[in-house]
């Protein structure tokens, strides 16, 4: 055994950065916590940390082996911070910056899944400029005549299915309209697809992305809305899901394709819709997926008989050694 | 089913979520109180909570009191006590509520775990499921929460303001006793209310009071804020002008600190009795430490003065507020308290307070919006905005980011208006309170 590796058998000291200010905050400092208390029981010295302006001063001064992100919305999601944690050499667990910032943007990376062939919902993408500049009532009309059936409105970058509207009744566009543009500059007006909804979690073991079985998700409300997300009780999950073996394989392999071609790196999870034919829609992808008591990637783990504190711990060498080569 | 012909059982993660009684229904963790997770960031301006700013109090004259505490009565401070609460500190907040007219026995009183837990008792003793509570509108969002996990029914009566309309409640019971509904009491902030800040005139007191005994309806006064008045004091309490039709609720809180949570009732002895019964089966005796405390901060210290203190601090910071919305935001309408700790803000019918939260908390600025305080879907187009804790250069910033925020939301309305309806569907999801704790 190389002096190398007595020391990757060592604990490490792990700086978990959860909260920030986004309106996902919340969310973000629950996942923290029991990411942290996860690292904790692996054996590491874990230090929870909400991001401020004494952050950047005490990683550059302390140098933990690793950060481990779980900033949730823009604050840890749009590739600013890990721009800066790459640029100050600070290992960290998650995606490359450049894939980070391809992945937040929800438009972008419909884009180039679509174009690597998997199956993407038919979209119109629109910022209020665009509103502004062509005439509400124009667009809409535009947009209306487009889709048949019921539209997803959706914000073009945040999570926790924040500013997201089901419209069946196209009267109900510009106030669902308006709901997106409350949380983005840019709005995804998107058919809706009918079917089984997933979301699948990919981590990297030694390197290859690998899927965890899929989530299946059941609201109550029949909505997977912020409330549905977080509040036990008011969506029922099956993991793994009630796919057949064919659609379950189906969706692993796009799940996996999506992670792979976007460059993300460590943990991830992507959410489609599988229609009757058993084919995976891609809705949008996450780089830094909820870890919350009622989030997909730990119930996934939890179904590949999987621990949450081994996986994180993995993923936490893997990222301080990219640092140590 | 999957192809091998195994059956998968769901998990809603909730094993007990079948077990719960129907009142714990709404109890939920809503998106709204996600968003004010971002208030305790000292990036952000919070107008929302209602934090008093108890920096305001010297802190030695609390360490004294403790230490006197301690040292002469240390085994009683840490012992359970009676369930009607300490004698001497019963006979202290008979002197406190003279100030405000009100005459009363050490046996009437019983003190509380803050006065929220007295309103809590007050509605356990009276509701059952389906009974009537008469509130202003707006009323208190604290008191909501309570009446609906008692399953009452709580229905509103309007305001202006002079307070609550005499002939609003009169028409509002009418129609009640017209659909043989049964009316318990009337929940009333007659001081500086919270959260729209109005007072209820002295003219309108009698009135409201010879209203309510014509129908044999209890008024609950709940009076936190009735000593922090900037000008003129506000009129006598309702219970100083009627001893058997008004059980008074006082509290500690915003005169001395929340962290001690020594609050009362005043109530005619028949119902004083069934609270303390009632008081001492949810929590044995209130806190005989805390209750000791304030006892000798009111024996040793100048409490008057103390008070005359704090409406300094609020006036000076609700005069910070009213000068930032009339400078930032003239469009608006908003009252302008004598006393307390809030402003409501009125807002023209195409914005939506409880819409635009997610835009104010990108802007770094927190209120809580109108529908917060209402339990029938109303108060979209309203907020309530608190002066209590930021500092005043804190509030004028804060109100300029509000504006921004309006401004931005009514941009983006007017870029859609004509082409449909711009209202949001009511929720059957009531916004549960913010945390206490929110600054």
């Amino acid at each position: 055994m190389t002096e190398k590796n007595l020391i990757m058998a060592d604990s490490l000291n792990i700086v978990v950065l959860a909260g920030g200010i986004s309106h996902e905050r919340d969310v973000s400092l629950r996942s923290g916590r029991r990411a942290a208390d996860a690292l904790a029981a692996a054996g590491h010295s874990v230090t929870l940390r909400d991001p401020d302006a004494s952050l950047l001063p005490f990683l550059t001064e302390s140098r933990p082996d690793v950060v481990f992100l779980a900033l949730h919305g823009s604050s840890g999601e749009d590739g600013a911070l890990i721009d800066l944690l790459e640029a100050a050499g600070i290992p960290f667990v998650g995606s490359p910056s450049e894939a980070a910032r391809l992945a937040w943007s929800k438009p972008v990376a419909a884009s180039l899944v679509r174009r690597a062939g998997l199956a993407v919902p038919e979209q119109i993408v629109l910022s209020h400029e665009a509103f502004r500049e062509l005439g509400a009532a124009s667009v809409l009309r535009v947009v209306a005549d487009s889709f048949d059936g019921d539209v997803v409105i959706k914000p073009g970058s945040g999570g926790s299915a924040q500013g997201v509207s089901i419209v069946s009744d196209y009267g109900s566009l510009p106030r669902a309209m308006v709901d997106a543009f409350t949380y983005s500059d840019v709005a995804i007006i998107e058919q809706r697809i009918v079917g089984t909804e997933i979301a699948v979690a990919i981590i990297e073991v030694d390197g290859e992305p690998t899927a965890l079985p899929a989530v299946e998700i059941e609201p109550v409300s029949g909505v997977y809305s912020f409330e549905a997300r977080y509040n036990a009780g008011e969506t029922t999950f099956y993991a793994p899901s009630r796919l057949s073996d064919e659609n379950a394989a189906r969706a692993s392999d796009a799940a996996v394709a999506v992670h792979s071609l976007l460059g993300l790196r460590d943990l991830s999870r992507v959410d489609f819709i599988v229609d009757g034919e058993g084919v995976p829609w891609f809705l949008e992808v996450n780089v830094l997926p909820g870890l919350t008591e009622t989030s997909s990637l730990p119930l996934a783990l939890d179904a590949d008989s999987r621990s949450a504190a081994e996986v994180y711990s993995t993923l936490a060498r893997a990222a301080a050694a990219r640092k140590a080569r | 089913m999957t192809s091998e012909g195994i059956t998968r059982t769901g998990n809603n993660l909730d094993p007990w979520y079948s077990n719960y009684a129907e009142r714990a229904g709404g109890l939920a963790a809503s998106e709204v109180r996600a968003l004010f997770a971002v208030a305790s960031r000292p990036e952000v301006v919070s107008l929302a909570g209602g934090m008093p700013f108890v920096s305001a109090l010297p802190q030695e004259l609390i360490m004294s009191s403790m230490e006197t505490v301690m040292r002469e009565h240390g085994p009683t401070a840490l012992q359970y006590g009676g369930g009607a609460g300490i004698p001497k500190l019963r006979e202290q907040i008979l002197d406190v509520m003279a100030i405000e007219g009100i005459r009363g026995t050490v046996d009437n009183v019983v003190t509380t775990t803050g006065s929220q837990q007295a309103l809590d008792l007050v509605t356990k003793l009276f509701i059952d499921p389906g009974d009537v509570i008469l509130a202003e509108a707006p009323s208190y969002v604290g008191a909501i929460g309570v009446f609906r996990s008692y399953q009452a029914s709580v229905v509103h009566v309007a305001m202006d303001e002079n307070g609550l309309i005499p002939e609003a409640l009169r028409q509002t019971i009418a129609h009640l006793r017209g659909q043989g509904r049964r009316i318990k009491f009337l929940y009333t902030i007659p001081n500086f209310h919270n959260p729209a800040g109005v007072t209820l005139s002295a003219e309108r007191r009698p009135e409201i009071l010879d209203i309510c005994r014509a129908n044999e309806i209890l008024i609950l006064e709940d009076n936190p804020y009735g000593l922090l008045h900037f000008d003129e004091p506000a009129p006598n309490a309702l219970r100083s002008l009627d001893e058997e039709g008004v059980i008074y609720l006082g509290s500690f809180s915003k005169t001395l600190a929340p962290g001690f949570r020594v609050g009362w009732a005043l109530a005619p002895h028949a119902i004083r009795e069934k609270l303390i019964l009632a008081a001492e089966a949810a929590v044995l005796s209130p806190s005989s430490f805390s209750q000791m405390v304030v006892s000798q901060y009111l024996s040793q210290s100048d409490w008057r003065g103390q008070i005359d203190t704090f409406r300094g601090v609020y006036r000076e910071r609700k005069d910070a507020m009213i000068d930032a919305l009339t400078e930032y935001l003239p469009g608006l309408s908003w009252t302008n308290p004598n006393g307390g700790f809030y402003v409501w803000v009125t807002m023209p019918d195409v914005l939506d307070s409880k819409q635009m939260l997610p835009r104010a908390v990108k802007e770094l600025v927190a209120y809580t919006p109108g529908t917060a305080f209402f339990a029938d879907g109303r108060g979209r187009h309203a907020m309530r905005l608190s002066f209590c804790y930021p500092t005043p250069e804190a509030i004028r910033l804060g109100v300029r980011r509000l504006a921004s925020v309006v401004n931005g939301e009514l941009d983006l309305l007017d870029t859609f208006a004509g082409t449909g309806s711009l209202s949001v569907s009511a929720s059957d999801r009531y916004d549960e309170a913010p945390p206490a704790d929110l600054k």
